[in-house]
């Protein structure tokens, strides 16, 4: 036999890329570990929290649609029934005084969601694209009415609650406070992520990746396309679970809206807005998302209406999300040749912020006369006070709309230019030497 | 000498129209066996047919004795036969090693395996390479399929079609579209990659079908209407009528 894979095979990593591989795992977890040194409050506290978790979910529904491309409207299901069963493991082992301690709830909550996903998955990834995500639509609305039929279980309009520090205590940790959640969020966080990074490196990883490249070919090397699509679904529905359920224990409540539509268009929103063609993608959008909205609920009273708008410019200017946006630059960051599109970006940027401020303007005046007309015109929006009876601050939406529109497409156009030119060069620049 | 692929009375409609009418045809294990034909005869329909991407209306196809009409096109590939596309069907967005990889994996028992690194694998990386020296596109290993020139992704087609190790071949017009050089050097490459195996091949430059073909069947409007050596085929007056023409006379 030949011993090809030496010469012709992709190098294996090199030690001092396994050191740095592992170094990066290393130095997150001991940013993880830091945090709440930095940022003590119990506000920051449960920001991370929350991030985490959705960290976790978004993951586990970039494995349907960045990695088998699997569009479903309907993750929330998995994420919601892993929360309802871990409050009531929760409950059950607290009545009980079985000796199982918080941190394993999780573990419970994903088995519920794999077990959910292996019962519903056979027959939904039978088909996939449009048919997977109508079936995916479909099953999620029965889920989620069922949710407020079977009060038993699910607990009607309220939910159902647990008290967590009623189990059994773990190096005298109770759980209580944010923080011990804290920890327990980010050690499952990292654990989930490793995880989930690991199963992308498997022949079931790779041949996902076949199937949603090539569903047809895959099957003429062997493999069944629908067992494949059948095992990522139970894998996304496992690791929404143990998300769900980490839900669960923060809130120490579990409810119908843990399963509803608008929680299982939030993960997509954050997947996709961080890009499904990367595996940190899901990341960088649990965060972004997660931030926003608790952040921009408090400014504006129809943040949803701007997360929507963000949505869509994101699927038209930048399919490939923020991680897409950043990894095309990096040709130009090899060659360091990044200083030369700034100038372009700059230029651009102005008018493009003119235009949204218009925008924004237009929008909150309109809420003011639609939502509630007869109070007083002065407003505030984002911090910023304005009149909006004032014919001035009209007028000035216009300009900044008319204006920066057209003055957005011109440089964009320009920067759109010199960004081919850069390329080009960057290119040039990084095969000659 | 046993039969590698078999077809008794094999029939195709599509809606009212009859693409294959009673097709019967053996093609000895070994033997590297020619399908020819005009457009629109039905042999891309035959391979469908024969690989488990589409079944027949009546009659029957057999693998090396065994019954496979019915079965789905991935247990046909697991029992060894495997085909390549008329019009290049690769994984676009995958570079050529993960290609290649892709059509490795199963036959190297790993299956749907999700605890193994599959970078890690020795005997995929082994085969992997093998296969990507043999279609001569080691230089390009780490370019995205879709991204290859036209010639190239032939090659990868063919690759992934014999990367699984399978014993029966179907190749659809695997020359298609290409220059004299680079048809001679597919040639060259399926005469060496099927050393030993069974071919089934769909091709229309004749020079090449004499050049390979130790049978030869015409397919012309969905019947068999000769099958022989090439000298037989030559000299038959109905193969010349119908499709030969001048070409071979
Ligand atoms: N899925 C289909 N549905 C309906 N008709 C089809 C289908 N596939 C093929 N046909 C018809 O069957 C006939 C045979 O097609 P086929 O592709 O098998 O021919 P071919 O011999 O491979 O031709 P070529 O040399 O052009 O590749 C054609 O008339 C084609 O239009
Ligand atoms: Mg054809």
């Amino acid at each position: 036999m030949r011993d090809l894979a030496a010469t012709a095979a992709p190098p294996l990593p090199a030690l001092a890329d396994k050191l740095k591989f592992y170094a990066i795992w290393v130095v997150v977890a001991l940013v993880l570990l830091l945090l709440p040194k930095l940022f003590a409050t119990g506000g920051s506290l449960t920001t991370f929290s929350l991030i985490g978790i959705s960290i976790i979910f978004a993951l586990s529904y970039n494995i349907l649609l960045g990695q088998t491309g699997m569009l479903s409207f309907g993750h929330a299901v998995y994420y919601g029934l892993g929360g309802f069963l871990a409050i009531h493991a929760i409950n059950i082992i607290g009545a009980n005084k079985w000796p199982i301690p918080l941190p394993l709830v999780p573990l419970i909550g994903g088995v519920t969601g794999l077990f959910f996903a292996a019962l519903i998955g056979w027959v939904s990834t039978q088909r996939s694209g449009t048919a997977f995500a109508m079936i995916s639509l479909g099953l999620a609305e029965l889920v989620a009415s069922s949710a407020l039929i079977l009060r038993t279980f699910f607990g009607g309009e309220a939910g159902v609650s647990a008290n967590r520090t009623k189990l059994l205590k773990v190096f005298g940790f109770n759980f209580g406070p944010q923080i011990q959640i804290y920890y327990l969020v980010a050690a499952w966080t990292l654990i989930a992520v490793i995880a989930m990074y690991a199963l992308t490196r498997t022949p079931l990883g790779r041949m996902c990746n076949a199937v949603r490249d090539n569903p047809e070919r895959v099957q003429f090397v062997g493999y069944d396309p629908h067992v494949v699509r059948y095992l990522a679904f139970c894998f996304a529905g496992f690791f929404a679970g143990i998300a769900g359920s980490l839900a669960a224990i923060n809130f120490e409540i579990a409810n119908s809206a843990y399963l509803g539509a608008v929680q299982s268009g939030t993960v997509l929103f954050a997947a996709y807005i961080g890009g499904i063609g990367f595996f940190i993608g899901p990341i960088v959008g649990a965060i972004f998302v997660t931030v926003l909205s608790l952040g921009l609920s408090d400014l504006t009273t129809v943040w949803q209406l701007y997360f929507g708008l963000f949505f869509i410019a994101v699927v038209m200017f930048a399919p490939g999300g923020i991680t897409g946006l950043l990894m095309m630059h990096r040709p130009l960051i090899k060659a360091g040749m990044l200083t030369r599109m700034l100038p372009s970006y700059l230029i651009a940027l102005l008018p493009t912020l003119a235009l949204i401020t218009g925008l924004m303007l237009a929008i909150e005046t309109t809420v003011h006369y639609t939502v509630n007309p007869g109070e007083d015109p002065h407003v505030k929006a984002f911090g910023i006070p304005f009149n909006a009876a004032s014919s001035i601050t009209w007028l000035v939406a216009a300009a900044l709309i008319v204006g920066g529109f057209a003055l957005a497409r011109i440089s964009w156009r320009r920067t759109a230019h010199v960004w081919d030119e850069t390329l080009t060069a960057a290119r040039a620049k990084v095969h000659a030497t | 000498m046993s039969t590698a692929i078999e077809l008794r009375g094999v029939e195709k409609s599509f809606g009212v129209t009859k693409v294959i009418q009673n097709v019967s045809l053996t093609v000895a294990q070994g033997e590297r066996h020619a399908l020819i034909g005009p457009n629109g005869a039905g042999k891309s329909t035959l391979f469908n047919l024969i690989s488990g991407y589409m079944t027949p209306s009546a009659g029957s196809i057999l693998l090396r004795d065994q019954t496979i009409s019915g079965l789905r096109p991935y247990q046909i590939n697991r029992r060894g036969l495997s085909r390549s596309f008329q019009v290049t069907n690769v994984f676009a967005n995958m570079t050529v090693w993960e290609n290649l990889r892709c059509a490795v994996l199963w036959a190297t028992g790993h299956r749907y395996a999700f605890w193994k690194n599959v970078d890690k694998l020795p005997e995929v990386r082994q085969r992997t390479a093998e296969i990507l020296q043999d279609i001569h596109l080691v230089g390009r290993r780490d370019v995205p399929a879709g991204l290859l020139t036209y010639a190239e992704q032939r090659a990868l087609e063919i690759g992934i079609t014999i990367a699984g190790g399978a014993d029966v071949i179907l190749l659809d017009e695997p020359t298609a579209g290409m220059s004299h050089a680079e048809t001679e050097r597919a040639v060259e490459l399926i005469r060496r990659l099927t050393e030993g195996r069974t071919l089934l091949i769909v091709e229309h430059d004749m020079s090449v079908v004499f050049g390979l073909a130790d049978r030869i069947s015409v397919l012309v409007y969905g019947q068999i209407i000769a099958s022989g050596t090439p000298e037989e085929i030559r000299g038959n007056p109905k193969v010349k009528e119908a499709y030969l023409g001048e070409e071979a006379a």
